[in-house]
């Protein structure tokens, strides 16, 4: 693998609180990846860190290979689509594109055009004046039509309803599969890009508490469903994730995968064995830290450690 | 879809079910890795994986610069291996579910007996 941008051992601190805290991660060339974590987890410092904004307090950042900062050999190369994207005041839609079009040197005016048409961006009003959802989409389209080789996407997605997002993700899609660059999803709508990405990043009180490809993350956590002594078998002596029971039936979801005896075990039981949804596994990973308090996040860390 | 098995496992079952059901003909373009993320709307990397699981079983051949073609033989590759697990995958759960519903096996026979056989008429 090729790593674009290394991040290794990033510390950030600001007055008493730590945004990150001593954060090593890579991103790979050409793939699609997910930063999930709750709010303020450290997934935005981390994205200003990478992209020049923001300088870490301890560690370092290499993009490219070379430091980003002040680095004209590397800023016209990333694009970062924050949440609430400033602009200048009298902007409309068209100076945004064209100040885009200076800033970024693989730039497409056409497929900027055409996905304004496509998001239904007026032409005539004002960014400042747009409705919430129209002023995403001026962030959204700059990010596609940047066709920058590292793009972030800092929950881009404020104010589009359901169907503007579909639109997002399926020209994200095309584009990606037409022009292959690295992309960088933030997003709480776990479940709509979870088939989109590759790999997945997550965040948990500024420390990595996951970093793998998705196909892995199948064998993190399975669901037993079926009587209660027979799931409580199978479960003894592993890490429980969530445990309902109603009656003699129980369904807990644990920690680690099952191997083929065990498998064969939940067949002979008659337990249904589920696979954890990203979404879910995102949930028990983060919340998890907040029941236990402070030593539970530690525990966490060394296990992924 | 279907969240029980791995997603690019996902996609090769889809492009064999058009294989087998005469969708996909023999020596037919089978959809690009591109044209099959678009269309489950899944990441490019992950159609990639389900065609290459068709490629090393032999279902899909690479012919460089025209792109994935159904192989000659293909059909009949996966008739035999669905005849195969066919007890496996269908008789077995319909057995177990027999037994929880106490039906016997000769209950079992005639009932599909009623329904007649397929290819053959339902009589």
């Amino acid at each position: 693998m090729n790593a674009v941008i290394e991040v290794d051992g990033v510390t950030r601190r600001y007055r008493s609180t730590t945004a990150l805290d001593a954060v090593s991660v890579r991103f790979e060339k050409d793939v699609i990846h997910g930063l999930l974590g709750r709010n303020g987890a450290g997934k935005t410092t981390l994205m200003s860190m990478i992209t020049a904004q923001e300088w870490p307090s301890s560690g370092g950042v290499r993009v490219f290979g070379q430091h980003p900062h002040e680095n004209e050999q590397v800023l016209p190369r990333i694009c970062f689509v924050r949440e609430e994207q400033q602009y200048i005041d009298d902007a409309r839609a068209s100076h945004a594109f064209a100040a885009a079009a200076m800033a970024f040197p693989r730039w497409d005016q056409e497929f900027a055009e055409q996905l304004a048409a496509d998001f239904k961006v007026p032409e005539k009003t004002r960014i400042k004046k747009m409705s919430r959802g129209q002023r995403s989409a001026v962030g959204v389209i700059i990010g596609l039509a940047s066709r920058a080789e590292v793009t972030f996407f800092d929950e881009p997605y404020m104010g589009l309803d359901a169907v503007a997002r579909q639109l997002f993700y399926d020209r994200l899609l095309a584009d990606y599969a037409e022009h292959p660059r690295t992309i960088v999803l933030s997003s709480h709508l776990i479940d709509e890009i979870a088939h989109l990405i590759e790999h997945v990043v997550l965040l948990d009180e500024g420390r990595v508490v996951l970093d793998e490809p998705v196909e892995q993350l199948r064998d993190r956590a399975v669901t037993l469903v079926g009587r209660a002594d027979a799931v409580g078998e199978l479960t003894a002596g592993r890490t429980v994730l969530q445990h309902e029971a109603m009656g003699r039936t129980a369904r807990t979801t644990v920690l680690g995968g099952l191997d083929d005896g065990e498998r064969r075990r939940a067949g002979e039981l008659d337990l249904d064995l589920l696979p954890v949804s990203l979404q879910q596994l995102v949930v028990h990973l983060t919340s998890k830290a907040e029941q236990h308090g402070q030593s539970g996040q530690r525990e966490q860390h060394e296990r992924n450690a | 879809m279907d969240e029980g098995r791995a997603l690019f496992v996902q996609i090769a079952e889809q492009v064999e079910a058009s294989v087998l059901d005469g969708t996909l003909e023999e020596g037919e373009r089978a959809p690009s890795t591109n044209e099959l993320a678009a269309f489950h709307r899944i990441n490019p990397a992950t159609a990639a994986k389900g065609i290459n699981l068709l490629v090393d079983r032999g279902i899909l051949v690479k012919r460089r610069g025209l792109g994935m073609f159904v192989a000659d033989g293909a059909r009949e590759v996966l008739r035999a291996e669905r005849r195969r697990q066919f007890a496996d995958h269908h008789i077995a759960p319909m057995l177990a579910e027999a037994g929880v519903l106490g039906l016997d096996v000769e209950t079992v026979v005639e009932l599909i007996r009623a329904r007649g056989v397929p290819g053959r008429g339902a009589g």
